[in-house]
């Protein structure tokens, strides 16, 4: 598997560092809403296919990554950085 | 006095006539329309379940589909370690009793499991590391449970060829020891178990995919498969590193299981040079030999989600290393075959074996690395709780609302990221 780095290019996974599902929002901190703080921390969607995670290029420049991959297959459809994806789903 | 299906009468009788008397292991089964429990994936635990369903409960109107072939999944891919040296009391009276299972399972079966109590050591390589394999091997002896504490000396002489050099990058200390433990010939389990349910009346479906469950309001009472619906009073779930795809078939999009691949490798044959099952623990590998004389080996999962049964060359090149970093001398020696297999990876490292999550469902997963070990105990507690609506006692604490609850079964203390378990 190789991952194009937006800034870096195409490199080898093991520059990678995978930090998981890219999809989960952390409540807010001040929440006491039980249900959503056992969501956020224990249950994953785990899909068979396309998969939104966070990836980070340890071995290069460090950027935080959002990577949509199918678990099935390990094709990768696209690669962002984490700031530029959150921005685009903040709009 | 019945004698057994094989037995030396038998093969004798059937040496004589040109072995044309023996029978198929398990019937063609085509789906009937409805059953009493239909138990989805026909693998190690999915067959145990089925088999102690027929066995110990009497319920014999038992449909075990499966999309491939019978131990097509995990229980044919797996590195075969058998042992129960957990920490917490909670997984070391479960193992145990699996441990107990294993010991009388090729009579239990009439089949055998090549079951060999070789023992499996984890070794040592610091005076901290020690001191925690003293604390667990304490742990499992008050509960009953065999462990032996081994010295620098007794680990050279039971691993010879092993590099024992005080320049080594993690020098040997000694390790933690279970006698009782070894390993199984796994394709045997899947096939002995299989017979036994088949010749109590469970059909066994073969190349039958699940697509989507049968409802009634909340309430799952069937199947829908490649081979037509099938009604079900109890659907049992047993489908390891699937879970995550066949709860999503049911509408449940999220769940505490993230689905992880694993690799395995085997060696070409030696003649013997291990005579037990070890670990390293500078590391993650574990390994040890065949029956045909390949060294067959492994270490950490991939560490990204995945369901593709096959995985990338860092993995493989960390756990060559590791081996590199213990055996030196077995540098020349050829691989044969890598492969790669999906874990069911759970939130604490623990399996989940419960009634749900949704009403008519049983659920059996979450097995991480070591669901093959598990596989006599995960069919008979399953079974129990499937017959009894009731879990049985040994799993109670596998409850999948121990999330909730704050009563997690963490034996590594790694928290809630199912990769570092």
């Amino acid at each position: 598997m190789r991952i194009t780095c937006p800034h870096c290019g195409p490199r080898d996974l093991a520059e990678f560092y995978y930090w998981g599902d890219a999809t989960r929002t952390m409540p807010a901190l001040g929440s006491t809403d039980e249900a959503a703080w056992l969501t956020h921390i224990y249950d994953r969607p785990n899909p068979r296919g396309r998969h939104k995670e966070h990836w980070q290029h340890l071995g290069g420049c460090r950027a935080y990554l959002v990577v949509e991959r199918d678990t099935a297959t390990h094709e990768i459809f696209g690669v962002l950085f984490a700031r530029d994806a959150a921005k685009e789903a903040n709009t | 006095m019945k004698f057994p299906e094989y037995s030396i009468l038998s093969l004798l009788k059937n040496a004589w006539s040109g072995n044309t008397g023996w029978k198929e292991a398990w019937r063609k089964a085509e789906p009937k329309q409805e059953y009493d429990v239909v138990i989805i994936g026909g693998g190690g635990h999915g067959l145990a379940t089925a088999y102690y369903l027929a066995k110990e409960f009497g319920i014999t109107n038992v449909a075990v589909v499966e999309k491939s072939w019978l131990g097509s999944g995990n229980v044919g891919r797996n590195t075969t370690a058998i042992r129960s040296n957990y920490l917490l009391p909670e997984n070391q009276h479960f193992y145990e009793l699996s441990m107990k299972m294993w010991e009388s399972l090729s009579h239990e079966l009439n089949y055998n499991v090549m079951f060999s109590q070789r023992g499996v050591i984890n070794l040592g390589h610091s005076p901290a590391q020690m001191d925690a394999y003293a604390r667990r091997g304490n742990a499992m002896r008050l509960n009953g449970i065999d462990a032996e504490l081994f010295s620098r000396e007794e680990v050279e002489g039971i691993l010879p060829g092993i590099d024992m050099s005080r320049t080594a990058r993690f020098p040997i200390e000694g390790g933690l020891m279970q006698w009782r433990a070894g390993t199984a010939r796994h394709d045997s389990v899947a096939w002995g178990y299989a017979r036994g349910a088949d010749r109590r009346g469970v059909d066994l479906i073969e190349n039958c995919e699940v697509t989507g469950f049968m409802r009634d309001g909340e309430t799952i009472i069937g199947v829908q498969t490649s081979r037509g619906e099938i009604r079900a009073k109890k659907v049992a779930i047993a489908v390891a590193g699937s879970t995550g795809h066949v709860l999503n078939l049911a509408g449940i999009d999220r769940f505490p299981i993230e689905s992880h691949v694993l690799q395995a490798f085997v060696s070409e044959a030696l003649k013997p040079v291990f005579n037990t099952v070890a670990t390293f623990g500078g590391g993650h590998l574990y390994f040890g030999q065949t029956d045909k004389g390949g060294i067959i080996f492994g270490g950490d999962i991939d560490g990204y989600n995945s369901y593709a049964s096959r995985g990338n060359l860092p993995v493989v090149e960390d756990v060559m290393s590791e081996f590199m970093a213990l055996f030196p001398n077995l540098g020349g020696v050829r691989l044969l075959r890598s492969w790669g297999g999906i874990m069911d990876m759970s939130m604490d490292g623990s399996p989940i074996i419960d009634i749900g999550p949704l009403p008519g469902m049983y659920l059996n997963c979450g097995w991480c690395y070591g669901g093959f070990k598990a596989t006599p105990a995960s069919g008979l507690c399953f079974a129990h709780t499937i017959a009894k609506d009731e879990p049985h006692p040994l799993i109670k604490p596998f409850a999948l609302d121990r999330f909730k609850t704050g009563r997690m079964i963490d034996d590594k203390g790694q928290g809630a990221t199912p990769r570092w378990h």
